[in-house]
């Protein structure tokens, strides 16, 4: 078997003074899946993200990328680790509002050599890879030199797509991307997405508390199901 | 690099702000430079209020004392030196010139100064620069007056008007000389020194005027002597208020100022100028002091709103910072960012000051060179200057670490998290 993409394991989370707020036991996410995670708000979703970027360290177990052990890491290291392999979408806002919209996209590019490397392998270089990224999108080429708040938000998602997605990250993480967009674009936007990791290989992370978009990924699952301290604190 | 080109970009997303932190640090860099340039002037056009006069000699009082009166014309003489001590220093060999003094009248507010041809042709100021007429010709007969530049332009004179002198020295005088007037012969080039403002006389018009008065009262009636029958006396002054003195070799001043001070015809002072002016220029010195702390002060204010704006900022850019950090920047380089923007905006403002500077420089050189006979050089900066300049951006830099602290902490704790 194939080691997985992300692979927790008897995983212990609580911020410091209130009681343990994850308790994932275990769960796996196979390269190139896309799962749903069904969450609500103050379900933990934002730390277990924070916990799978490496931002904030667990109390016990393990959280493991692509069969790194995340705690190895020094903390330059995993911000390291983290912009080589993960790509982020969030609910809105991603963009650096001052930055032209394709240099928003390079951003990755800026901070990992491997993602810039990839880029090139792929596309030539990492401007072609952005412009290509952004035509798939539906971002044409007349809008690369805007700024990027001069965007619509839809525009500015399909933008931030398109920068998580840039040299091929292995998973791409998106905290709620759609929660912004009305029910029309939502669908394309995700359609636009899923197309794009496959083309890039990456697997999908979606969060999301809006269970309609759940049939149309390889998998579902509730982060309830797979947090025993949450369900306890249900009963 | 691409650090440098995000930390501008971001500002320049701010650019009102930053236009206007640029601004208060430009014209507090501004100041402090203009400041640092007219005291550096101040200081050498003071020390060179007089020049090439080897000694002053006066009665013997205190050296500033000596200095205020026959120099910058204030304050009075304790007391006058008699003529034959004028003439003894005369007769010395080793005295090249020697210009006399009188003192002690006036003329609405200026001093009046009784003096010789001399004057003209030895006296020096600045650099060694000598004193140049701007109309008419110095004085010929004993009842011709030659103005300062600010004599004349202040009273609105013209070379060959008519004008009476009061007696002492007091703005609104009760006696006046009014029964000999005198004629403007010539007005001097402006000079920056009390020269400017001091009407010079021969001293046979001063004796003239003063021939008919005993015990400090004029003579009345059949005592009185005009104008037409003072021409007819002999009028060698009997006393003077202080000499100057130029000495064919500068090595024989220590002895001919003992000579002097050691005279046993009457109580002398001999005082070297140079050294006059230096203890005279201590005792202001702490208002010039002041005045550079004071700058240096509002440097710090600048550079306080540069931190008080980049603090302000920092809560709006947290989503900012959690973007970069999504990307791949680590804490550092959030740190780094702030650091930049710091030292980027004290650097604009350092160099828009030095424009300002070279601007305000370049366009009221003449006007404070002809009003205050000051010399305000368009050069490049010192090394006392660039070192100024050195401390405002390290301590922009300094300023700029304790956001970047607040910005590290902060990202480290909001990590991907975007706050609102």
């Amino acid at each position: 078997m194939p080691s997985a993409l992300i692979d927790l394991s008897n995983l212990g989370f609580s911020w410091p003074g209130q009681p343990e707020l994850l308790d994932i036991p275990h769960f796996r996410l196979q390269p190139g899946e896309s799962l749903f995670l069904k969450g609500p708000s103050g379900s933990g979703k934002t730390t277990l993200l924070g916990l799978l970027g490496g931002v904030q360290q667990p109390d016990r177990g393990t959280v493991r990328l692509l069969g790194t052990d995340l705690s190895t890491l020094t903390p330059g290291g995993r911000d390291h680790f983290r912009v080589d392999h993960t790509g982020y979408i969030f609910q809105q806002f991603n963009l650096l509002p001052f930055l032209p919209v394709l240099e928003n996209v390079l951003l990755p590019c800026r901070f990992s050599a491997t993602r810039a490397q990839r880029a090139t392998r792929r596309h030539g270089g990492i401007e072609q890879a952005a412009t290509q990224l952004l035509g798939h999108l539906g971002i044409g080429s007349q809008l690369l030199a805007r700024r990027a708040d001069a965007l619509s938000i839809g525009q500015q998602q399909r933008v931030a797509a398109a920068r998580a997605l840039i040299g091929q990250p292995e998973l791409v993480i998106a905290d709620e991307p759609t929660s912004a967009l009305d029910s029309d674009t939502r669908e394309t936007f995700i359609q636009l997405l899923f197309a794009e990791c496959r083309a890039a290989g990456s697997s999908l992370l979606f969060v999301s508390h809006d269970q309609s978009l759940a049939p149309l990924f390889d998998r579902c699952i509730s982060l309830d199901e797979l947090n025993r301290a949450s369900s306890a604190a249900e009963l | 690099m691409y650090l440098l080109r995000l930390a501008l970009a971001s500002l320049n997303n701010r650019r009102f702000t930053a236009l206007l932190t640029v601004l208060a640090i430009a014209l507090s860099v501004c100041l402090l430079l203009a400041v640092e340039r007219v005291r550096t002037e101040a200081r050498s056009s003071f020390a060179s209020t007089i020049s090439g006069t080897d000694l002053i000699v006066g009665a013997r009082s205190g050296s500033v004392n000596l200095l205020l009166y026959s120099v910058f014309r204030i304050g009075n003489a304790t007391n006058n030196i008699r003529w034959s001590s004028y003439e003894w220093l005369l007769d010395n060999p080793k005295v090249k010139w020697a210009i006399p003094i009188s003192l002690g009248d006036s003329h609405r507010g200026y001093r009046v100064m009784g003096t010789d041809a001399g004057y003209f042709q030895h006296y020096r100021y600045g650099r060694g620069q000598t004193l140049q007429l701007a109309q008419g010709k110095p004085f010929e007969d004993m009842f011709d007056v030659v103005l300062g530049a600010e004599v004349a332009s202040a009273l609105n004179y013209k070379p060959g008007q008519e004008l009476v002198l009061a007696h002492g020295v007091s703005e609104v005088s009760l006696t006046k000389h009014d029964d000999k007037p005198f004629r403007v012969s010539g007005i001097l080039q402006r000079t920056g020194t009390p020269v400017d403002r001091t009407l010079h006389i021969p001293l046979s018009g001063m004796e003239a005027m003063h021939a008919d008065w005993q015990n400090g009262v004029p003579a009345q009636g059949a005592g009185r002597i005009s104008a037409e029958q003072a021409r007819e006396l002999e009028l060698q002054p009997k006393a003077i208020t202080a000499v100057l003195l130029g000495l064919s070799s500068k090595i024989a001043t220590f002895a001919v100022q003992r000579q002097i001070n050691e005279y046993a015809g009457e109580p002398l002072q001999a005082i070297l100028p140079g050294v006059a002016l230096q203890e005279l220029w201590s005792l202001m010195g702490t208002a010039e002091k002041a005045l550079f702390v004071v700058s240096l002060f509002v440097v710090l204010t600048g550079l306080i709103g540069m931190l008080t704006a980049i603090l302000t900022s920092l809560n709006e850019r947290r989503r900012e910072m959690a973007i970069l950090r999504s990307v791949g920047a680590r804490p550092w380089h959030i740190a780094s960012l702030l650091i930049l923007e710091a030292f980027s905006l004290a650097l604009a403002g350092v160099l828009l000051g030095l424009l300002l500077l070279y601007l305000g420089i370049a366009v009221s050189q003449g006007y404070v060179q002809a009003n205050y006979g000051l010399y305000l050089p368009l050069n490049l900066p010192g090394s006392y200057e660039w070192s100024l300049l050195g401390a405002i951006l390290a301590a922009a830099l300094l300023m700029g670490s304790v956001p970047a602290w607040r910005a590290y902490r902060q990202s480290l704790s909001d990590g991907l998290s975007i706050r609102l």
